[in-house]
């Protein structure tokens, strides 16, 4: 193969779900290994990405551009460079991981079950791709359906309630958004007239300080609700309750990562006077204090083990936004890793969970306890997701955490004051869950004869536990990867920066080595 | 008198002819040759003769016009073929065919299969031709009421039915009101400008003011006759109570092509002699649109009959389309033709299959009825889950591209606060659209009978899914010939 194709990689699972539908869905197996086969190949094709991408290049990578529909100046314009391709490559992997931890949990409706994973694969590695605004909207809407299905058939007790809370919310903010991206087109027509979408012509525009303000709430609106940013939360800790395990790994690692990566490669760039203005850089890095903070005091206090681990993304999350509007190259750097970190440690902990839900059939704490005398494999791989989450130095955490507040020290050190106490916290919340779930005596009987780790929840593990280490240990490439656009970016937000005495302009991998 | 009635004239008007023609026909045809039940059916092929004879010359014409780069005005300016005429024309013509594959089954289910019911469909057709073709307004408002008559009609075809006729009364009464107003509009402007012909009557106005008492009460009759046809708030009482009473089959046919036709003599009327006078009747729309907008989502929160449900559903699709008008721009019209012809693909396809679901001995028009479809009918799950979510206005279906030009037009004109407005609608109609979603996909079905297919009903929901997913997949062609039809 010689340059990997982009349009492979977005459309393995829409082809994979075509053959689906010709399946029979009585041959229950059949689907399941076909699924998985497809999850597989679309991990296999994204992998010559990362093994060409050129970290030297800053700019686009692999870029493929077509018309689409020429009258509205809207192209199929897709390509990667650093920041996407990380969150691409946690998408294709989560794809493999969430296909897999669904062999035995699911059992009903197999077909349109695995139809609705391949067909919201699609969607996200569409997010990331997309260099076309409005690409970018249909895909980051395409991602509502299947999602709303994940959690409204499959999921928990109040699965309806929380399928269409999340979607309300979600779309809510998108269509407000898409007033904003349209604004943007207007003032591109209006100033070149030429009318367009594609986000590189974009940028080009120069627009006054109130009117970036004006879009970047409408962006705000969209991307801060998807983050979750407090306080638009309130629609995850439903969703991911409610969801079934894979749809819970599938929304933490990944699209939890669609709003962060609209600040980065929407907001900043685009509107660069409004993201360095003091009020909103103050307003969101409050909000992600505020975030950290209440995510991780509210993790503190749940007696159920799954909504304990989707509050604590709130958490995690909004150490991401305050990485990126530190608008620090540490900070932003840091915010992208910070991103896959939380996809491999709460995709880890989601399937922790998934793993005592499909022994017991509930989330409740209290009804566990002392499992690491009968699962003690289960209870190393939890101590492992449990470490990697709580930032433990040579895990991956550590190394994200670390940066941005690298990052956020330099844009204010009273940030890093305040969000510190969240590390603490995080650290708490994760380990008296594991003392309350796993330490000390067996209380409960049915408990005393659970089967521990089988060969393939092993293998569910193995991709995130691999990438976790090598993350932690050996960071190096990713801030490789990253430097470049991270710059690009940092210099569109604060001209000048790099040519600045530099009061913090500290090398960035060798810290970490 | 050698101009009475030339060849020009004759080509002009001949699909109307046809469709009047091929209609009364089939009154005889029912009455000679289809004597007994059994052999209606036959009418049906009928019905499609006829509709491909019109197909015919309206292709010609639009040979003859070169796509509609140039228009042929006949009758003295009573009646002109254009990019405008053939799009709606055209759009009403498959709307037809569909109604007509969609009819013969539930008809006979209800057990009211006659013959008159498909001279009826023809002699409405009709009169549409005129409201889209039309540019005098005697002829218009002829064609207005030979559609709005024989709908009077078709409304309460079961005539054992209780809420077939009271839907049919409701309709009459509120209807004859409304072209009362109309009438009204119409003398007036006759009395500004001394003459019916659309381009005389805009002349005489472009040199009086707006706000001069006799245009204005000419346009508050005028749109308010105009509103209640398009059933935009707040003229929209009749809509629920017809919509649900109607055969379901007269219901879309109803909702759709009565809806564009109307739609068509709106823009005709608000865009021809009214175009001088923007000023006067931009509020008013404004205010209709987004009290539309208001009242048809959330009213249609609380419904549980789909029919029902969909009527406020119309109410406010109505609602977007006049912002598109309000917008007024290029976007802005070429967004009111894209949205008219997304309209009509996604909710033809929704009554569907809400007539499939009609069963001897089940209604099936509640949203509980389609509970477990995805069980019984995947094939009917799929399709109304694409066209609940067109109708929502979820990429990638034909609803995003309709609600997406609208909001352009807007932001370009800069009504920001209308285009928040219309965005936020949209999150409190999915709300109620993803409540038959989940009625069909997570719940569990109540009875098992058979849905009733048939081979025009199987044909019909291919047309209506192909265009609700292709224009939203790729929508390049049809914005372009939307853009060739704005009227000029």
């Amino acid at each position: 193969m010689n340059t990997p194709s982009l349009s492979l990689i977005l459309f393995t699972p829409i082809i994979g779900l075509i053959v689906m539908l010709f399946l029979p869905a009585s041959q229950k197996t059949l689907v399941k290994v076909w699924a998985n086969i497809v999850a597989m190949a679309g991990f296999l094709v994204s992998l010559p990405l990362a093994m060409q991408f050129d970290k030297s290049n800053g700019g686009m990578q692999f870029v493929e551009s077509w018309d689409w529909i020429p009258s509205l100046g809207v192209k199929y314009n897709i390509g990667v460079d650093g920041i996407s391709l990380l969150l691409v490559m946690l998408a294709t992997v989560t794809g493999v991981v969430a296909t897999l931890s669904s062999w035995s949990a699911v059992d009903d409706r197999l077909k349109s079950y695995y139809s609705m994973l391949l067909l919201l694969q699609t969607g996200m590695i569409g997010v990331f791709l997309a260099l076309d605004f409005f690409l970018f909207y249909v895909f980051w809407e395409l991602v509502l359906v299947p999602m709303y299905f994940l959690i409204g058939v499959w999921g928990g007790p109040k699965r309806l309630y929380a399928a269409i809370k999340f979607f309300l919310y979600t779309l809510a903010g998108s269509v407000l958004m898409l007033l904003g991206i349209l604004t943007l087109y207007f003032q591109h027509g209006a100033q070149f007239g030429v009318y367009t979408f594609e986000i590189a012509e974009l940028m080009k525009l120069d627009l006054p300080l109130y009117l970036q303000q004006l879009i970047f709430w409408s962006f705000f609106i969209g991307f801060a609700i998807k983050v979750p940013m407090f306080p638009f939360h309130t629609w995850l800790p439903d969703a991911h309750t409610e969801a079934p395990t894979a749809g819970s790994v599938i929304l933490a690692a990944v699209l939890l990562k669609m709003g962060t990566y609209g600040f980065i490669r929407f907001s900043l760039p685009l509107l660069p006077k409004a993201s360095a203005d003091q009020t909103i850089v103050q307003i969101i890095a409050a909000l992600s204090i505020i975030g950290i903070l209440y995510g991780a005091l509210v993790s503190l206090m749940q007696q159920d083990w799954k909504k304990l681990v989707a509050y604590s993304s709130v958490s995690h999350l909004g150490f991401c936004t305050l990485g990126i509007f530190s608008l620090t190259p540490n900070g932003i750097a840091g915010s992208v890793i910070q991103q896959l970190n939380h996809g491999i440690s709460t995709g880890m902990l989601f399937l922790v969970v998934g793993v005592a839900y499909e022994r017991r059939h509930t989330r409740e704490i209290k009804e566990y306890g002392g499992l690491a005398h009968v699962m003690p494999n289960f209870a190393k791989v939890f101590c492992f997701a449990v470490l990697s989450s709580a930032a433990m130095p040579l895990l991956n955490g550590f190394v994200g955490e670390f940066t941005i507040l690298q990052g956020a020290y330099e844009a204010n050190p009273i940030w890093v004051a305040f969000a510190v106490p969240g590390v603490v916290f995080g650290a708490a919340y994760l380990l008296w869950l594991y003392q309350r779930t796993m330490l000390g005596q067996i209380t409960v009987s049915s408990n005393l004869h659970l089967p521990d780790l089988k060969i393939r929840e092993w293998l569910v593990f193995a991709p995130f536990i691999a990438w976790a280490l090598w993350i932690g240990i050996y960071p190096k490439p990713y801030f490789e990867v990253l430097e470049k656009p991270v710059a690009k970016i940092v210099e569109r937000v604060k001209p000048g920066y790099y040519n600045a005495p530099p009061p913090a302009a500290a090398p960035k991998a060798e810290a970490h080595q | 008198m050698s101009q009475f009635y030339t060849a020009n004239d004759h080509f002009v008007l001949l699909p109307g002819l046809l469709l009047a023609f091929f209609g009364c026909a089939i009154l005889l045809l029912d009455f000679f040759l289809y004597k007994e039940p059994g052999q209606k059916r036959n009418l049906v092929y009928w019905v499609l003769l006829a509709l491909g004879f019109e197909g015919y010359a309206l292709y010609n014409q639009c040979m003859a016009t070169d796509a509609g780069a140039r228009a042929i005005s006949a009758f003295h300016g009573a009646l002109v073929i254009d990019g405008f005429s053939h799009f709606f024309n055209v759009l009403l013509l498959v709307t037809a065919v569909v109604v007509t594959l969609i009819s013969y089954k539930y008809l006979e289910i209800e057990d009211e299969h006659h013959g008159e019911y498909y001279g009826l469909i023809l002699l409405a057709q009709s009169g549409m031709f005129f409201l889209a073709s039309g540019t005098e307004l005697v002829t218009m408002f002829i064609g207005l009421e030979l559609m709005a008559v024989t709908f009077y009609v078709l409304v309460g075809f079961l005539r054992t039915d209780k809420r077939s006729n009271e839907a049919a009364m409701k309709y009459l009464i509120l209807g004859a009101f409304s072209s009362g107003f109309l009438l009204y509009g119409f003398s007036i402007f006759y009395g500004l400008s001394g003459s019916t012909r659309l381009t005389d009557i805009a002349a005489a106005l472009a040199t009086r003011d707006p706000w001069d008492p006799m245009v204005f009460l000419a346009i508050a009759t005028v749109s308010v006759g105009l509103l209640f046809k398009i059933s935009a708030a707040p003229f929209h009482m009749w809509a629920p109570d017809t919509y649900e009473g109607a055969p379901t089959c007269v219901t879309a046919f109803l909702a759709v092509g009565s809806k564009a036709a109307s739609f068509a003599f709106l823009l005709r009327i608000f865009l021809g002699p009214l175009a001088h006078s923007r000023e006067a009747w931009e509020p008013i729309l404004i205010w209709a649109a987004v009290l539309s907008l208001t009242v048809g989502n959330l009213a249609a929160l609380s419904q549980t009959n789909i029919k029902r449900l969909l009527a406020y559903s119309s109410v406010s699709h109505a609602g977007y389309i006049l912002l598109g008008l309000v917008a007024g721009n290029e976007t802005g019209l070429k967004g009111v033709l894209v949205y008219i012809l997304v309209y009509t693909f996604m909710n033809l396809g929704t009554f569907l299959v809400v007539i499939v679901l009609r069963r001897k001995g089940i209604i099936g028009e509640n949203i509980d009825d389609l509970a477990g479809l995805m069980q019984k009918s995947p094939v009917a799950a799929i399709v109304m889950l694409i066209f609940m979510l067109s109708l929502s206005g979820i990429p990638p279906t034909a609803g995003f591209i309709g609600k997406y030009y609208i909001f352009q037009a807007l932001i370009e004109t800069q009504h920001y606060y209308l285009a928040a407005a219309g965005a936020l609608y949209v999150a409190v109609a999915v709300y109620y659209y993803f409540g038959i979603i989940k009625s069909m996909f997570t719940a569990e079905p109540t009875e098992s009978a058979p849905l009733s297919w048939s081979l025009g009903m199987r044909l019909a929901l291919a047309i209506a899914f192909v265009f609700t997913l292709g224009i939203g997949i790729y929508p390049e062609p049809f914005l372009q010939l939307a853009g060739q039809s704005l009227l000029r």
